[in-house]
C-alpha cells in the first residue's frame, strides 16, 4: 500500500502539477513538495508528490558499496 | 539504478557464500508489503543460503485494519444514503465474511479511488450527495489523506467524510522488540521514510544494537540493502544505512510531518493480528470531527473481531512462517482470507500462497 511511481514534472498549475508517468499524464497535487520545478522527477502515491527524486544523491548509493569489502 | 551493477551482484553472492561458511542462523525482517512482494518477484528469496530467513513483519495496512473497521464500513453503507470511495485492496477484504465488492455488486454505489482527491472532486462536484472516503494507511498515505481533509476544511465542505485506518511504524517496531524476538537485522520501508525520515528508525540500532537499512523496492536496491544488514551482522557491527538517498531525506519531508501533525492526533490503535499497539494511530484532530463519518452517521463502537486458530500475529511477530498455520493455504487462501496476512495481496501469507516457499 505503500507503491509509489516516479514521474517526470510537464506543467504546473498552481498546487497541481501534469506529470508524465512513462507517457500517461496524470495530475498529481504538489503541496508536499512546493519547491518542485518543471523538469523534477518526482515520487508520486495516491495522486501526491511525497517527494523530489534527488540526483545527486545517487553517489551515496555507491559509496555504500564500498561498506561491503572484506579486507 | 537501473540494470544490475555486475559489482554488487558478485560482492551479494561473496556475502551470501560467507554467510554460509559461517552458517549462523540470520533472520531478516521486511516491514513493508511492497517489499514483501518485490522479494518475491525478483527472486531474491533464491538466492539467499538456507541460514538467511527474510520473514515479513507488520508491513501492511489494509492487512492489520481491524475486520470491525470493515464491518463499520459496510454498515455506514447499508443503512445510509452515501457514495463511498476507497483504495483497491480495501475492496476484497471480508469483515463477517461480507466484502464491499459484494455489496457493490449488489448495487451499493461504492467507487475505487486511486487518490482521496478524486472522492474530495467528486464531493465538490455533487453537493446534493454525501461522500465517505474509506482509507486505510501507514505515513506514507496519512499526509495525503491529511491533505485531503484541511482542503475539505479549507472549503468547508459539509457532503464529505472519512473513514479512516491509519497507523505509524516505529510504534511497531518497539513493539516486536518488547516481544523478544529474534531479528537479526531490518529491512526498513523506503516511502515510510520518506515522510518520516532516516532518523525515525535510527533506534533500532542506537537502543537495540540491530543493524538496519531503508532501501528502495527494485532488484538492485534490495540487493543492496540486503548486503548491507547481512555484512553488519557478519562483521558484530551493527549499522544503520540510508541505502535509499535518492528519495529518503535524514529528516524526511518536513512539510508532509507538518500536515500529519495538524489534522492527526496520536493515539493507541488496533492491529489486526496483534492486538493493541501504544501510540501506534493516527486520528483525526477535535477540529476535524465533522469529517469523521463514524461521529457524522453515528455508528456504533465494535469490538476487535479475533479470527479462531489464525497465527498472523506470531507470522507478523517473526515468530512462525505462514505454511506452519494451520487454517494456511486450508480454511485461509486469497480468494477467501481468514487472517490479516492473508487479506491483501502484499500480506506475508498472501505473498507465500502466490509465490510458494522461495
Amino acid at each position: 500500500m505503500c507503491l509509489a511511481v516516479v514521474g517526470k514534472v510537464e506543467k504546473i498549475e498552481g498546487e497541481l502539477a501534469i506529470v508524465d508517468l512513462g507517457g500517461v499524464l496524470q495530475p498529481v497535487s504538489l503541496v508536499m513538495v512546493p519547491q518542485v520545478q518543471v523538469g523534477d522527477f518526482v515520487l508520486i502515491h495516491t495522486g501526491y508528490a511525497v517527494e523530489i527524486i534527488s540526483e545527486e544523491a545517487y553517489n551515496e548509493t555507491m559509496e555504500l558499496l564500498k561498506e561491503l569489502r572484506w579486507e | 539504478m537501473g540494470m544490475i551493477n555486475a559489482n554488487l551482484l558478485k560482492m551479494f553472492n561473496n556475502l551470501m557464500n560467507l554467510a554460509k561458511e559461517k552458517g549462523q542462523t540470520i533472520n531478516l525482517m521486511e516491514v513493508c508489503g511492497t517489499h514483501t512482494m518485490a522479494l518475491f518477484e525478483h527472486g531474491i528469496r533464491s538466492l539467499l543460503p538456507e541460514n538467511i530467513n527474510l520473514v515479513s513483519g507488520p508491513g501492511c495496512p489494509v492487512c492489520v485494519t481491524g475486520e470491525e473497521v470493515i464491518v463499520e464500513a459496510m454498515d455506514l453503507i447499508e443503512n445510509n444514503t452515501v457514495t463511498m470511495f476507497t483504495f483497491g485492496d480495501m475492496m476484497k477484504v471480508p469483515g463477517e465474511g461480507r466484502t464491499l465488492n459484494e455489496l457493490k455488486a449488489q448495487g451499493f454505489p461504492i467507487k475505487v479511488a486511486y487518490s482521496p482527491r478524486v472522492a474530495l472532486e467528486f464531493a465538490e462536484k455533487n453537493p446534493k450527495i454525501e461522500v465517505v472516503f474509506f482509507g486505510a494507511g501507514f505515513e506514507t498515505t496519512a499526509p495525503a489523506l491529511g491533505a485531503v481533509i484541511l482542503e475539505a476544511f479549507n472549503k468547508k465542505l459539509n457532503n464529505f467524510s472519512v473513514i479512516l485506518s491509519v497507523k505509524t511504524v516505529p510504534p511497531a517496531i518497539h513493539f516486536l522488540f518488547s516481544q523478544e524476538i529474534r531479528i537479526n537485522g531490518f529491512i526498513l520501508p523506503g516511502h515510510v521514510s520518506a515522510v518520516i525520515g532516516a532518523k525515525s528508525f535510527r533506534f533500532i540500532t542506537e537502543k537495540y544494537q540491530v543493524p538496519a537499512v531503508v532501501t528502495g523496492f527494485t532488484a538492485e536496491e534490495l540487493l543492496l540493502g540486503i548486503s548491507l544488514v547481512v555484512n553488519s551482522i557478519l562483521k558484530r557491527e551493527p549499522g544503520y544505512y540510508n541505502a535509499y538517498p535518492t528519495v529518503v531525506r535524514e529528516h524526511g519531508n518536513i512539510v508532509a510531518q507538518k500536515i500529519i501533525s495538524e489534522v492527526f492526533e496520536i493515539g493507541d490503535a488496533y492491529w489486526r493480528g496483534i492486538g493493541n499497539i501504544p501510540s501506534s494511530g493516527l486520528f483525526l484532530k477535535e477540529k476535524f470531527a465533522k469529517f469523521d463519518a463514524k461521529k457524522k452517521f453515528g455508528l456504533k463502537d465494535r469490538q476487535p473481531i479475533i479470527p479462531r486458530g489464525c497465527k498472523c500475529g506470531e507470522i507478523m511477530l517473526g515468530k512462525v512462517l505462514p505454511p506452519a498455520c494451520p487454517l494456511f493455504g486450508k480454511a485461509c487462501t486469497p480468494e477467501k482470507p481468514v487472517g490479516a496476512c492473508m487479506v491483501s495481496s502484499e500480506g506475508s501469507c498472501a505473498a507465500y500462497f502466490k509465490y510458494g516457499r522461495r
